[in-house]
């Protein structure tokens, strides 16, 4: 099969054959993976469930996972990290993400307001360490608040598919009951599996007469009167006084994460603690201030950074990149930038989308920058 | 620092503020065109990559009835149309970094290879930045004459220089393998300037990108019609020949017609943004012709306006035209433009001209521009 698509390349030679074949179907590739949106959910205020129909490239992804997911817009293709929701090993060969519209999220709000089915979107293999490991530990606890819901949703969607013997808890946090997504699968999983608990916490609404039970979800407890509504000690042992056995799971707003290893680190059972920061790339306030370190991750090595162009700084650090014209035109001295956001000198635009090429001759560092050179 | 130039209707002095002021004018442009890129841009760049796409496959197609003449021909002809998209209006374009907004992986000038013998990566440093970088300053801009041809009376004469129509004429119908060679710099190999582990890489790439278009062109694909091996190989290579020659006149056209300008290393020191915007403009031509001819030529015909914004994609600036037009007039600068029969013409009597020694031939004073820098205007007699 690969000696005959080498082949085949050669005719199409100095193309590759999936740049023939997407003007044909755009989901008919052999070598890029693609995904058609099947089917797309709304019912959840402020976001969008979508079902993806990936390409034969698809292996699968392990609960807990993420994948990349490119889209156009306004000419412009832009990519963004979501983790499937459902289980893992799933019979058909379809993801379902669920993307929450961030408000100034250029890819979550275009989703949000245009994803249709038939829509063919860009995809990458699942990815990241956060997840399950194969020998299923005894004891599990899930923990997270707001869009953090989505990898640990796919944990305990697949603990439950699995018929898991030993217990879970699913512990969340969110503004209010109305915007938890996916409360039907929560329900059905707290009604069927008696060794799971499902626990939500409207922390911003305390206050207020909670009811016992949530209307949208019979089978899932909402938050008990006592407590401040917030992570803490008392919280842990009362969802999951076993959780020193146990192997924890964490993902959603840094404030939650911090909540969560603090205690942890006063247990010292940081080795049982997994976490999976959701960072949304901010763009800083003012763009011309200099502080922070470039770091030249292909090289090793590190420098404050100065303010000027990466390429000026690169030199002075005593790296010698490829250049041309110094001067914005000739792409000579193109590089990634990992991460961080840089200025273009020229036009004063900053951006921080990661991996993405850009002329280190007009380009300044903002903060901390990392670039692959 | 004052730029002088006299035109037909006599001197004309520009002030360094005035400098200033046109270079911030020719900035706005830029910035209102690169705010405006978007979807327009992306579909545009699609359809024609799509019209290639298909020419090929048509061309590909129809060798296969190559043994009837009027199906050669057509085939020949749709080769010849997808080679010439792919070099102009989409290769040409896309390694100038026109498209790398789009964050399209396969449209990325980091990545993106053409239907052509010459590495992409090559032809990025020979043209994107060499050329585009020090546009017809002597010594440092070789696509003056290529290192084969005298362009330029700046260029000295020897007896060598009597066969130049002759080499323009072999390199019109090998253009594709000049273009190739041109990184290699043979005159700076010749005088031991360029070493050796750098010319075998270069060699090395060439070997790498040649083998694979040759093998495609001049066996796979004759190889693939059967009996019809012979018409196919004559097709393809016909199609290659149509395309170098038309490569060959649009560019010739660009830097080479009466009337553009030639600097020295010392007039253009330390240039000023403006100041460059003005050796651009000096120094490059137009073609005018039909919508179709703009896209056949990959918008090379508006070589002004590529000049200014290499960056830009190119199916802008045949809206950019009638400002960066406006401009020059606004200035007195001359703006270079002419039909293709006229551009080419003075293309080819150039060529037979600089052949000859100037004291037989007379230095004919150029009629267009004449930069004078780092002086005052009095002391060039005005």
């Amino acid at each position: 099969m690969v000696d005959l698509i080498n082949l085949v390349q050669t005719l199409t030679s100095p193309h590759s054959l999936d740049r023939y074949l997407e003007l044909v179907r755009p989901t008919l590739t052999v070598r890029d993976m693609r995904a058609e949106i099947t089917h797309t959910d709304r019912s959840v205020p402020g976001s969008v469930t979508l079902t993806l129909r990936p390409t034969r490239q698809w292996k699968g992804h392990t609960a807990g996972q993420y994948v990349q997911i490119g889209v156009v817009i306004d000419g412009v293709r832009h990519a963004r990290c979501y983790s499937p929701v459902d289980p893992e090993n799933g019979r058909d060969r379809r993801i379902q993400l669920t993307v929450k519209a961030h408000p100034g999220g250029l890819v979550s709000q275009f989703l949000y307001r245009d994803a249709t089915p038939g829509m063919v979107v860009d995809l990458t293999p699942a990815d990241g360490v956060f997840r399950l490991p194969g020998q299923r530990p005894e004891r599990v606890l899930l923990i997270s608040g707001g869009s953090g819901i989505t990898p640990v949703l796919s944990m305990l969607r697949t603990l439950a598919d699995e018929g898991h013997r030993g217990e879970v808890v699913f512990l969340h946090y969110a503004k209010s009951a109305e915007v938890v997504p996916h409360r039907i699968e929560l329900d059905a999983i707290a009604r069927r599996h008696q060794n799971f608990r499902i626990e939500l916490r409207h922390p911003w609404r305390s206050g207020r007469a909670a009811t016992r039970v949530d209307p949208g979800a019979p089978g899932v407890d909402l938050a008990p009167e006592q407590g401040s509504g917030y992570f803490d000690y008392d919280e842990l042992e009362r969802v999951a006084p076993w959780f020193a056995e146990a192997q924890t799971y964490v993902c959603g707003p840094r404030s939650l994460m911090n909540a969560v290893r603090k205690v942890y680190e006063a247990e010292q059972l940081d080795d049982r603690l997994h976490t999976e920061e959701f960072t949304l790339s901010v763009a800083p306030i003012d763009a011309t201030e200099t502080y922070g370190t470039v770091n030249f991750s292909a090289s090793g090595v590190s420098a404050d950074n100065t303010g000027a162009t990466l390429l000026e700084q690169a030199e002075s650090a005593g790296l010698t990149p490829e250049y041309g014209c110094r001067m914005g035109i000739c792409f000579s001295c193109t590089a990634v930038r990992r991460t961080g956001c840089t200025r273009n000198v020229r036009t004063g635009e900053s951006d921080s989308d990661p991996d993405q090429p850009i002329q280190l001759c007009i380009s300044a560092p903002v903060g901390d920058v990392e670039i692959d050179i | 620092m004052t730029i002088l130039t006299e035109t037909e209707d006599g001197p004309l002095v520009l002030s360094p503020e005035q400098i200033e002021e046109l270079g911030r004018e020719l900035d706005e442009l830029r910035a209102a065109i690169v705010a405006d890129l978007g979807e327009r841009d992306r579909e545009y760049l699609y359809s024609i990559i799509k019209a290639q796409r298909g020419f090929e496959i048509a061309g590909r197609g129809l060798m296969y009835l190559g043994f009837l003449p009027p199906f050669w021909l057509a085939a020949v002809a749709a080769l010849s149309v997808s080679k010439i998209l792919d070099n102009m209006e989409i290769g040409h374009n896309v390694m100038h970094g026109q498209y790398d907004w789009m964050r399209e992986p396969g449209l990325n000038s980091r990545v993106f290879e053409w239907d052509n013998v010459c590495p992409a990566d090559q032809w990025k440093h020979s043209h994107n930045y060499l050329h585009h970088t020090y546009t017809n300053i002597h010594n440092k801009d070789r696509d003056i004459g290529y290192f084969v041809l005298r362009m330029d009376e700046g260029q000295s004469w020897n007896v060598l220089r009597l066969g130049q129509p002759l080499y323009a004429f072999v390199l019109m119908m090998l253009f594709e393998w000049g273009v190739m060679g041109h990184d290699l710099e043979i005159e700076n190999i010749l005088s031991g300037e360029k070493k050796w582990p750098e010319v075998k890489q270069l060699i090395l790439g060439q070997w790498r990108k040649a083998s694979r278009q040759v093998l495609k062109d001049y066996l796979v694909f004759p190889v693939l019609t059967g009996p019809l091996f012979f018409h196919t190989l004559a097709g393809n290579v016909t199609a290659n020949l149509v395309r170098n020659v038309w490569a060959f006149a649009i560019i010739f056209c660009g830097h080479f017609p009466t009337g553009v300008q030639t600097f020295t290393e010392e007039e253009t020191a330390d240039e000023t943004r403006g100041e460059w915007y003005i050796r651009q403009m000096l120094g490059s031509a137009n073609i005018t012709g039909s919508k179709l001819f703009h896209i056949m030529s990959g918008n090379l015909s508006h070589q002004i306006e590529h000049h200014l914004f290499p960056d830009l994609p190119a199916s802008r600036y045949p809206e950019i035209a009638p400002t960066v037009r406006a401009l020059c007039e606004k200035y007195g600068l001359p703006y270079n433009t002419g039909s293709l029969g006229k551009q080419i013409g003075s293309v080819w009597k150039k060529i037979f001209k600089l052949a000859l020694p100037s004291r037989m031939v007379g230095s004919e004073p150029s009629p267009g521009v004449i930069v004078m820098r780092q002086r005052k205007a009095s002391e060039v007699g005005v």
